[in-house]
């Protein structure tokens, strides 16, 4: 179905990627945010206090992250699409609630403003150090949707597609910025609401009795939803549980429960993956990269080309699922990937687990607090052809 | 099975879960048929009534009642309900957890929704102990009691939790105990209908392990001194309701007052300050299947 025209700021801006964020929220329907101020993220849960009281919705600043992380569930099973956002410290606490979201399969997006790390770390500065952290944070097996934008504009179009995707799998979606992305103005174009897509929750039409929350709609891995008040009479607990949502903690409810949660995900993969590809055609290297890292490596690319290499780039825009298929794919055709990211090797290490010796993996790292010297990438790319 | 479906509790609770995992003499599934026998009197729609619970013993409620009900982690009942709330206004939220839940894990989360009154009935089960993790010390154990981590006693100064809610600004303050059935049903008819953060603390008996491990015999025991020690002092000043080890209870109707909730205030603001220019919240309803 199309946005709903009330939310939608058609046209051409000059915004920074944390306030495109809250744009592409309010353009997928997103009606309830409840936040913990945390530098560089704020500005997003701003613009939302701002915004969402004229255009019907509704922003709760909380006492913690912990509070923020489970309040946005509460306001899911309540009817609303909602998003809690936030950076490094706030992340790990929200942790034990992205865990909850993924066992309950409760659809909600999840903004991470990555800063460097660990602990306080660099308030204010750059870093891509939380990659690994929301693939595997939360404790246990579970799969989620990970999107890193590299641009104000990409930041609304992937926040207005973690709704989406947060909706179509029941999963949990955490969009990857970096403090760079989320503080750098750029134009940001807003489509008519007649031309955004927006998936709206899928609602069961079976009755009460004949409908189990946890039991994968008919051809689909995904069960469909309901909403607290509409006579369902459901139960929703973060033990492992039947498809009735019962508690059921035995060996068989919880091979089904976790394989079914992986499969809606493995499966559908393909479906799920975007990456952007350039010049990869004859290409001898291939610069994998990702969020700010990936306008750098332009820049390094450039470099190296003009010294003569052969290179081409692949851009993770779905960071998980990771696009395995792809980098095997290439890995049988260049002679290496160069990875350059903002920390201290976690990507590369993906990469270099599927290139599976069938070529290179030259990780270009940093600790963060700053962007790559794109000669660097340069260099990298030299050594990689060489 | 014919007594059972005459039950008249039968109609809250989800059968096909029975029995519960509660000991038993344990208090908690005695609070709960007050809670069925206070929604039968309040006359709600129960589809329009969601449970959310915390973790523990009493976290359990949530999966028994048939109702919306949801189990949440440890401590964070009362913003999962919030958000809820404030998503789908047409609901009556309670949280129903016990007293490690909501004044230790849950201390920051219980403070800040009474202050801010959230539109929410939460009813506290105080056994003075961490009941599903073995019996272990918590802000309620009085002082000398003995816990699994306290083995030689408790030494550290405890919460009155009336007391805490009153000065947070809960509007609706009771506490009873396990032994008072009618009183705990019409508290929670009164809680059930009043808006606004109301708090209920029912102290109750763990028999395995808090009574056991202090050697007050069992949960028939732990009535009669319900039963004897406690006083009924409907507003009460609640400084003066802490609790000591097995010795009086002070019990009643404490704080029963007015204030905006938490929506109310939001609604107040944004009209007084936008005008025309508000548009408040609706909770978007269930669209057909694309
Ligand atoms: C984050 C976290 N920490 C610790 C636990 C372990 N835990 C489960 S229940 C519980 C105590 C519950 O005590 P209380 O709220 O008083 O409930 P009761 O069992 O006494 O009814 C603890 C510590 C947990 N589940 N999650
Ligand atoms: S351990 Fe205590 S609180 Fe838990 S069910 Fe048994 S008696 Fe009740
Ligand atoms: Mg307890």
């Amino acid at each position: 179905m199309n946005a709903d025209p009330i939310g939608v700021l058609t046209g051409s801006h000059y915004l920074d990627g944390d306030h495109s964020c809250s744009e592409g929220a309010i353009a997928a329907g997103c009606r309830f945010s409840a936040g913990y101020p945390i530098t560089p993220s704020t500005e997003v849960v701003e613009r939302l206090a701002s915004r969402f009281p004229r255009v019907g919705g509704r922003f709760q600043q909380f006492e913690d992250e912990l509070a923020a992380s489970i309040a946005v569930l509460g306001a899911v099973w309540g009817g609303a699409k909602a998003v809690t956002v936030t950076s490094g410290p706030g992340f790990s606490l929200m942790m034990e609630h992205i865990g909850l979201a993924a066992i309950t399969e409760c659809p909600v997006v999840y903004i991470n403003v990555q800063r460097g790390g660990p602990s306080t770390g660099l308030p204010t500065q750059p870093a891509q150090g939380d990659m690994m952290q929301a693939r595997f944070g939360s404790h246990g097996d579970y799969r989620l949707i990970a999107l890193c934008p590299n641009s104000p504009q990409e930041c609304f179009d992937l926040t207005l597609r973690a709704f989406n995707l947060a909706e179509e799998y029941r999963v949990p979606v955490v969009v990857m910025l970096d403090e760079v992305v989320g503080h750098m103005t750029e134009k940001v174009v807003i489509p008519p609401a007649d031309q955004i897509e927006v998936t709206p929750r899928r609602y069961t039409s079976k009755k009460p009795g004949d409908f189990k929350l946890f039991e994968a709609a008919e051809g689909s891995l995904v069960p469909e939803m309901v909403k607290a008040g509409d006579g369902y009479r459901v139960h929703v607990t973060g033990l492992t549980h039947d498809e009735r949502g019962y508690p059921a903690m035995n060996v068989v409810a919880q091979d089904k429960m976790v394989k079914r949660q992986f499969a809606k995900i493995v499966e559908n993969a393909d479906k799920i993956i975007t990456f952007e590809e350039k010049n990869l055609l004859g290409a001898e290297a291939v610069v994998v990269s990702f969020g700010i890292t990936s306008r750098i490596a332009e820049k390094g690319m450039q470099l190296a080309r003009e010294k003569g290499a052969k290179v081409g780039s692949f851009r993770l825009i779905t960071a998980w699922p990771f696009p395995e298929k792809q980098i095997i794919e290439l890995s049988k055709k260049v002679k290496a990937f160069v990875v350059p990211e903002l920390n201290m090797g976690q990507m590369s290490l993906e990469v270099e687990r599927l290139a599976a010796g069938r070529c290179r993996t030259i990780p270009v790292l940093h600790a963060g607090g700053t962007v790559h010297n794109p000669e660097v990438i340069a260099e990298a790319i030299l050594e990689a052809v060489r | 099975m014919s007594e059972l479906r005459e039950n008249p509790v039968n109609e809250y609770l989800r059968l096909d879960r029975l029995p519960s995992i509660w000991c038993p003499g344990c208090g908690i599934g005695t609070t709960v048929n007050c809670f069925t026998r206070a929604l039968t009197e309040s006359k709600l729609d129960l589809d329009k009534v969601a449970i959310v619970s915390g973790i523990g013993c009493t976290g359990r409620v949530a999966g028994y009642m048939n109702l919306d009900s949801f189990h949440t982690t440890h401590g964070r009942a009362i913003p999962f309900a919030t958000g809820l709330k404030l998503a789908n206004p047409d609901l009556k939220v309670v949280v129903y957890s016990g007293d490690g839940d909501l004044s230790a894990i849950g201390g920051n989360h219980l403070v800040h929704a009474a202050r801010r009154n959230a539109d929410l009935l939460v009813v506290c089960v105080n056994n003075f102990t961490y009941g599903m993790t073995g019996g272990q010390v918590t802000p309620t154990t009085p002082i000398s009691a003995v816990a699994s981590t306290t083995p030689y006693g408790a030494y550290e100064e405890t919460f009155n939790l009336p007391n805490l809610m009153d000065a947070c600004g809960a509007v609706y303050v009771a506490r009873w105990t396990a032994f008072h059935v009618r009183q705990i049903a019409k508290s929670m008819g009164e809680g059930l209908k009043k808006k606004g953060f109301r708090f209920i603390e029912i102290i109750a008996p763990c028999p395995t392990l808090y009574l056991r491990r202090n050697k007050l015999g069992d949960g028939l025991d732990e009535m009669k001194y319900y039963k004897e020690k406690s006083v009924v002092k409907n507003g009460a000043d609640t400084r003066e309701v802490g609790l000591d080890y097995h010795d009086k209870i002070v019990v009643g109707k404490f704080v029963d007052r007015e204030r905006p909730t938490l929506e109310e205030a939001m609604d107040k603001r944004f009209t007084d300050v936008l005008g025309a220019k508000y548009v408040p919240y609706t909770s978007p309803g269930k669209q057909p299947l694309a």
